[in-house]
């Protein structure tokens, strides 16, 4: 199965029934998917006039109950930001997918990583965060997006699948277990007619009274930190006895992990930190890792975005280096290897 | 002793913020008495806008959704399109259906949804204070246009009745007045009609409610009334433009 598809695909068995977006590349196959499978499971795809229309149609969806999604890439998702903020405030369920593409501006339909900080720091206005999830296989995708609208729903607010070009295009073999039953969680605050709950239902993000927004961002702040201390996936390879630690996502994940095979097939003792969650994000495992290794390698596809966060959870304990490709630009494991040689005697004369 | 008049049961006994003179009380509660006398307060959603009209989420006592500045059509789209057999409304201002928002609402109305748009045209920025609109005339004085309003500079005011009566999937567009008590009852009447279009399945219906703003037009509530028979009225003509039976 294809990435695009696994997207479509793994909305379909987390119980999703409605989509709506807008095309835009290298996102267009999981509409195209989209279009034919939801009416076959008794669905909706509908085609909406921009990102800013689609993300609105997903509000009012998620409104009604229903488990809903988008996907776009990096200038939709942009014009998607300010109802990421609504979305967050009125404590809304939703998943949204971003395909990134090379950028700033148009950019153009290359593989990227350039929307991390965008997806893990806000993007639109005001004090909330988004769940953050970066795949790197395609049945890693068909099983993220289940993982997406769960917690999605049990902590009601919007989570990001965020992955590239490479990851839509990727063809490998996967296990569809249709056995699972959904089980999607009930949900009384709905907007779906006061005949349908008790009492009468608002979804609101405007509050004009100080102290009661206050009191909506500190049950915000407990939220995220409970998903802090809960949900943080991430996952290592060959970590242990490790002197330099490469630490990447998605796509270049995969590339770093042969790295790290070569890597000791020379003598150098290379592991692997992969956030799988990118918020919330696995500090703690940085900041142990920082003290047992010489130095961090942050490889990306931009011009150093998580590699802020490894400096952040390093805690100065270790050096932090950062090689990366822009542009769509995919990087070379033969590249990494060479930039990870140099920094593991940098890193070793460094402290 | 018999009850000749009460708060009709779909609005809810809050005090509401609304200025002297403003009618946005009034057109608040013919709402209410319409979504009252079909019977569909039980299933009925509203979206309310942005501008004076946000604080409509609280005042009415149905399931309520604030969205977010120009969007609440495609909001009631997405709920329409997850529970059909609901009866949804929007609640716009002229800046968010008129300016911000009129992309949503043209697109909204040619997919021809089954919702009803309550517009509140007053050719005045409310909650901002008193900034141009959309459907400031010429001539008129705002915060933002304080020499008047100038068509080289701002162009032309929009007439939404006239834009949207054309479009296929459009079912019934009037415009009425809330300046006098005869035009408050043809107001509700509209306001029904275009009710009845959604639960028939017809398609898309607007009411566009001329109202005045007593404070950002800097006049008293009686001169304002004056201003829209003489100013307002006779560049927003009062009438049916869209009926089942064609374009008026």
């Amino acid at each position: 199965m294809k990435g695009n598809d696994a997207i479509g695909e793994g909305a379909i068995l987390a119980g999703c029934r409605h989509f709506f977006g807008y095309p835009i590349t290298p996102q267009s196959e999981v509409t195209h998917y989209l279009a034919k499978r939801l009416p076959e499971v008794g669905g909706l795809f509908m085609q909406a006039e921009s990102e800013l229309a689609s993300i609105n149609l997903v509000f009012g969806a998620a409104c009604a109950g229903a488990r809903v999604m988008t996907a776009s890439s990096g200038p939709g998702i942009s014009l998607m930001q300010e109802e990421l903020s609504f979305l967050a405030g009125s404590e809304l369920p939703c998943v949204l997918v971003n395909i990134m593409r090379g950028g700033p501006g148009l950019g153009n339909i290359g593989p990227s990583q350039a929307d991390y900080f965008q997806a893990t720091k806000g993007g639109g206005h005001g004090d909330y965060h988004i769940i953050v999830l970066a795949p790197n296989s395609v049945q890693e995708i068909l099983d993220i997006m289940k993982k997406a609208f769960d917690l999605s729903d049990m902590y009601r607010m919007p989570a990001m699948v965020l992955a590239d070009g490479i990851m839509g295009q990727m063809m490998e073999p996967v296990v569809i277990d249709e056995e699972k039953s959904i089980e999607i969680p009930p949900r009384p605050w709905a907007t779906i007619g006061r005949d349908y709950h008790e009492d009468r239902n608002e979804i609101n993000s405007l509050f004009v009274i100080l102290e009661e927004m206050e009191e909506v961002n500190l049950r915000l702040l407990h939220k995220y930190e409970e998903i802090r201390a809960k949900e943080t996936l991430c996952e290592d390879y060959m970590l242990d006895d490790a002197e330099v630690a490469l630490v990447a996502f998605g796509t270049v994940s995969r590339i770093c992990r042969a790295v790290v095979d070569k890597a000791r097939e020379q003598g150098i003792r290379a592991g692997l930190i992969r956030p799988i969650t990118l918020w919330p994000f696995p500090y703690d495992v940085i900041s142990r890792t920082a003290k047992s290794v010489q130095c961090f390698l942050v490889v990306e596809m931009n011009m150093g975005q998580m590699f802020e966060d490894i400096e952040i959870g390093a805690k100065g304990r270790a050096p932090v280096y950062h090689y990366g490709r822009l542009g769509g630009m995919v990087p070379l494991a033969k590249d990494i290897l060479e930039e990870l040689k140099r920094v593991s005697e940098r890193g070793g004369t460094g402290r | 002793m018999r009850k000749i008049t009460a708060r009709p049961y779909s609005l809810r006994d809050v005090p509401f913020h609304y200025c002297p003179g403003c009618m946005h009380g009034i057109a608040h509660r013919l709402v209410a008495e319409v979504i009252d006398e079909l019977g569909v307060s039980g299933r009925t959603i509203g979206i309310s806008s942005v501008g004076c009209s946000v604080f409509a989420k609280h005042y009415f006592n149905v399931d309520m959704i604030q969205a977010a500045h120009g969007r609440a059509p495609s909001i009631a789209t997405g709920v329409k399109r997850v529970l059909p057999d609901r009866v949804l409304f929007t609640y716009q201002g002229d800046g968010d259906l008129a300016a911000i928002g009129i992309g949503d609402f043209i697109h909204t109305a040619y997919r021809g949804e089954k919702i009803t748009t309550i517009f509140v045209n007053n050719a005045v920025y409310g909650m901002t204070g008193g900034q141009m609109a959309p459907t400031t005339l010429i001539g008129q004085v705002t915060k933002t246009t304080p020499f008047g309003r100038s068509v080289e500079i701002n162009g032309n005011p929009i007439r939404v009745c006239e834009l949207i009566a054309p479009v296929e999937g459009v079912a019934y567009v009037e415009r009425v007045s809330l300046h006098n008590p005869k035009e408050i009852i043809k107001a509700k009447k509209a306001i029904k009609k275009a009710f009845e279009m959604q639960l028939n399945g017809i398609g898309f219906s607007l009411v566009e409610a001329l109202s005045a703003c007593p404070t950002n037009l800097g006049l008293s509530p009686l001169e304002a009334v004056k201003w829209m028979e003489e100013k307002m009225i006779p560049f927003y003509p009062l009438g049916v433009y869209k009926s089942p039976a064609g374009v008026v």
